[in-house]
């Protein structure tokens, strides 16, 4: 039976709707948002499509409260998401602090477009890539992914899903206006095809010795919600497995490794990126969402020109894939990476390049995506003072 | 004397099966007035006689936000003002759930303020405590939106040039279904209040005038806790049904409380209801002729 939650087929559909599509199939009944352009199509379709498979859809007073109230929503048991663009994001900053802190399942989408401040709202950016990484006071890890199409906003969102239930913490789809507003192919699976990943549930029955926040082997801990009998305590406050505060640098550092280690130790089922042509490459171009693109058509007009050039697309990228591009760096004379901003995930390639190959930029201040032949200039250039 | 047979001795406290025991020494300082509101909700929650498994208390930062931290519920304890947006997807997420926000006067009407009038806009069934005690007593004791104007706080030392506002009023013009509000020193009708919110369906709202002697009374004439205490004794006036705009709490005269709000109004959730299985009435939107009938007829002219 056709299920209403996911509409499998081929459509023509724009990357805001996909995100939506990809969220509902994922299991998600629960959105809360505010209007933002570019982010507005996610909320607009959640808003007609939530109601009919039995989900809540509330538009909420800001994205503070959005961004609070999808938390509420994971802990009382329902998969749940928001989306939103640069401000918005920026307002959601101290919550997604708390959804880390308390390893609260959830996905926010940020549609990006350029600021800072209110910026560009219509037009494309990919600024906020740091923000992503640090905006939350005090030190974490987050994953993030950065999808380059409509099919991707599907697929990846599937995927952030998969990875917020199967972690605990909120994951970030990192894509841009671009990708968000426009229209291409989209297939949608039969639902029996769409990998689902679910929270674990305590097996141990409600009880005094009950610990909420003990990691099992992998570093996750199983997540009981309300209503289920277990009386767990939640806080923001550095918490000890019992989930009481702990207000002391060893239960500090002990939860820290709990928070950081089940990402770290995990890195297998996180990373994830597509290579092209990394053989016999001399140049490899590094990229993620729309900037990708750019790349992939400037690395098929270099092949074509005769040009040893390899491309690495980012799906993941936070946590960045350190292994694999300090690997890379150390077999090749350059990596080339264009993206609409004036250096921000440049300084994970120099960081681990270590200066053992040139690491170049291809920057754009943002309001237009990069041209392939921008990205190729910089190609032939970095080839040509190599040799 | 051998201590040991004496603390076994020790009959438990009666909330003790709602208590975080492993948690005690609270943090609250003697003489605060959370500890009576905190007993006075316990004691409320048993009444109502909920399935415990399904009432959750969701609190914000301060002082009153640690009662999350001790009541042996699902309980969250989450950021400075964000309480009510929290327990709005919780709510929204476990209908059959029953949520209660407790926090401070700071975190639920300055920096959560936007939150809180926007929750009883839309009716969201939540049950809405709040511990007024004037300033933010957490921090160490600063200017709060009900603190009085003229009175010290760390951050007015020379007295408060803010205007305060009316918790209950603001509640009420909001849409707030039950609007209450009590000093410490009226535990039974208190308890008997958190009762009603509790079994009411919809936003219900109850304040409590607390003393915070640490840091609000020593910055204001009354260190001692009983003082405090004496003082809302005899300043507190009860106005039952009184409309909430006249309940105005004056120091130099009367501090209304009551009941001042109990009525219906459909909740967020059963709009919501309506509204997608078609069934709400439809808006007869903005057609022309309509608006010009209905203003003839009030005879608004031209
Ligand atoms: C975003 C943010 N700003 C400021 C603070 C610091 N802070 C913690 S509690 C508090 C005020 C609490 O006052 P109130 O809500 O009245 O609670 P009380 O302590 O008086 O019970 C403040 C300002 C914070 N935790 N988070
Ligand atoms: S500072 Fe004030 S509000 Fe906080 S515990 Fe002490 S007396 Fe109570
Ligand atoms: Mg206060």
């Amino acid at each position: 039976m056709a299920s209403k939650a996911v509409l499998t087929g081929t459509h023509f559909m724009n990357g805001d709707d996909a995100c939506c599509e990809g969220a509902l199939a994922a299991g998600c009944r629960f959105f809360a948002g505010y209007p933002i352009t570019p982010a507005t199509e996610v909320a607009e379709r959640m808003a007609k499509r939530l109601p009919d498979v039995g989900g809540i859809f509330i538009q909420m007073e800001d994205e503070i409260a959005s961004m609070a109230a999808i938390l509420g929503a994971s802990w009382g048991g329902v998969k749940s998401m928001t989306s939103t663009s640069g401000p918005g994001f920026s307002l959601m900053m101290e919550n997604i602090g708390l959804g880390l802190c308390t390893e609260t399942p959830c996905v926010i989408a940020n549609v990006q477009r350029a600021g800072p401040s209110t910026g560009l709202p219509t037009l494309v950016a990919q600024g906020d890539m740091m923000q992503a990484r640090w905006g939350s006071h005090g030190h974490y890890e987050i994953i993030a992914l950065a999808p380059s199409s409509p099919q991707e906003m599907f697929d990846f969102t599937v995927r952030a899903f998969n990875l917020s239930e199967r972690f605990r913490l909120p994951v970030l789809i990192m894509a841009d206006e671009v990708v968000g507003h426009m229209n291409e192919r989209v297939v949608i699976p039969p639902a029996e095809e769409i990998r689902l990943v679910e929270r674990r549930k305590p097996t141990e029955p409600p009880g005094p010795g009950y610990l909420p926040f003990r990691p099992e082997a992998d570093g996750v801990a199983p997540m009981a919600t309300f209503g289920m009998g277990y009386h767990m305590h939640v806080t923001g406050l550095t918490h000890d497995e019992r989930g009481y505060p702990a207000m002391d640098a060893k239960a500090q550092a002990q939860m820290m490794e709990r928070l950081i280690g089940k990402i770290r130790q995990n890195r297998a089922e996180i990373d994830a990126w597509q290579a092209f042509g990394l053989e016999d490459a001399s140049v490899v171009v590094v990229a993620y969402g729309i900037s990708a693109r750019s790349a992939r058509g400037a690395v098929a007009y270099a092949r074509q020109e005769g040009l040893a050039v390899g491309l690495v697309k980012l799906d993941t990228v936070w946590p960045f894939p350190e292994e694999f591009i300090a690997g890379l760096a150390g077999r090749v004379k350059a990596l080339v990476m264009p993206e609409i901003n004036l250096g921000q995930m440049v300084r994970e390639l120099e960081r681990l390049a270590a200066g053992r190959c040139r690491v170049e930029l291809v920057p754009h201040p943002g309001g237009a995506i990069i041209s392939p032949t921008a990205v190729l200039e910089c190609i032939r250039k970095v080839l040509k003072e190599a040799s | 004397m051998n201590p040991e047979p004496i603390q076994a001795a020790l009959p438990c406290h009666p909330q003790d099966d709602l208590l975080r025991t492993d948690r005690i020494p609270h943090i609250w300082c003697s003489g605060c007035g959370i500890g009576i509101v905190f007993n006075s909700l316990i004691t409320a929650i048993k009444k109502s006689g909920l399935n415990q498994d399904e009432v959750a208390v969701v609190s914000g930062i301060g002082c009153t936000g640690r009662m999350a931290g001790y009541i042996a519920l699902d309980s969250f304890h989450t950021t400075h003002g964000r309480a009510i947006p929290f327990a709005t997807g919780l709510k929204l997420a476990r209908p059959q759930g029953q949520v209660i926000v407790a926090s401070g006067d700071g975190d639920l009407l300055a920096i959560g303020g936007n939150h809180f009038i926007h929750a009883a806009r839309r009716n969201l069934d939540l049950t809405v405590i709040c511990v007024n005690n004037f300033n933010y007593g957490m921090t160490g004791g600063q200017l709060a939106p009900s603190t009085p104007f003229g009175a010290k706080t760390t951050t007015t030392p020379l007295g408060s040039p803010d205007e305060p506002f009316n918790f209950c009023a603001l509640a009420a013009a909001c849409g707030a279904v039950y609007v209450a509000r009590w000093t410490a020193l009226h535990i039974r009708r208190l308890t008997t209040s958190l009762v009603e919110a509790i079994q009411k369906k919809g936003f219900s709202f109850v304040e409590i005038l607390a003393p915070c002697p640490t840091a609000f009374g020593r910055r204001n004439q009354i260190r001692k806790p009983v003082e405090l205490l004496r003082m809302y004794h005899d300043r507190s006036v009860v106005r039952n049904d009184l409309d909430p705009n006249l309940a105005v709490i004056d120091f130099a005269g009367n501090l209304v409380v009551g009941k001042f709000v109990d009525r219906t109004r459909t909740t967020f959730l059963d709009n919501y209801g309506l509204v997608n299985r078609r069934e709400a009435p439809d808006w007869l939107g903005l057609e022309h002729e309509r608006l010009r009938e209905e203003k003839a007829r009030a005879g608004a002219g031209q």
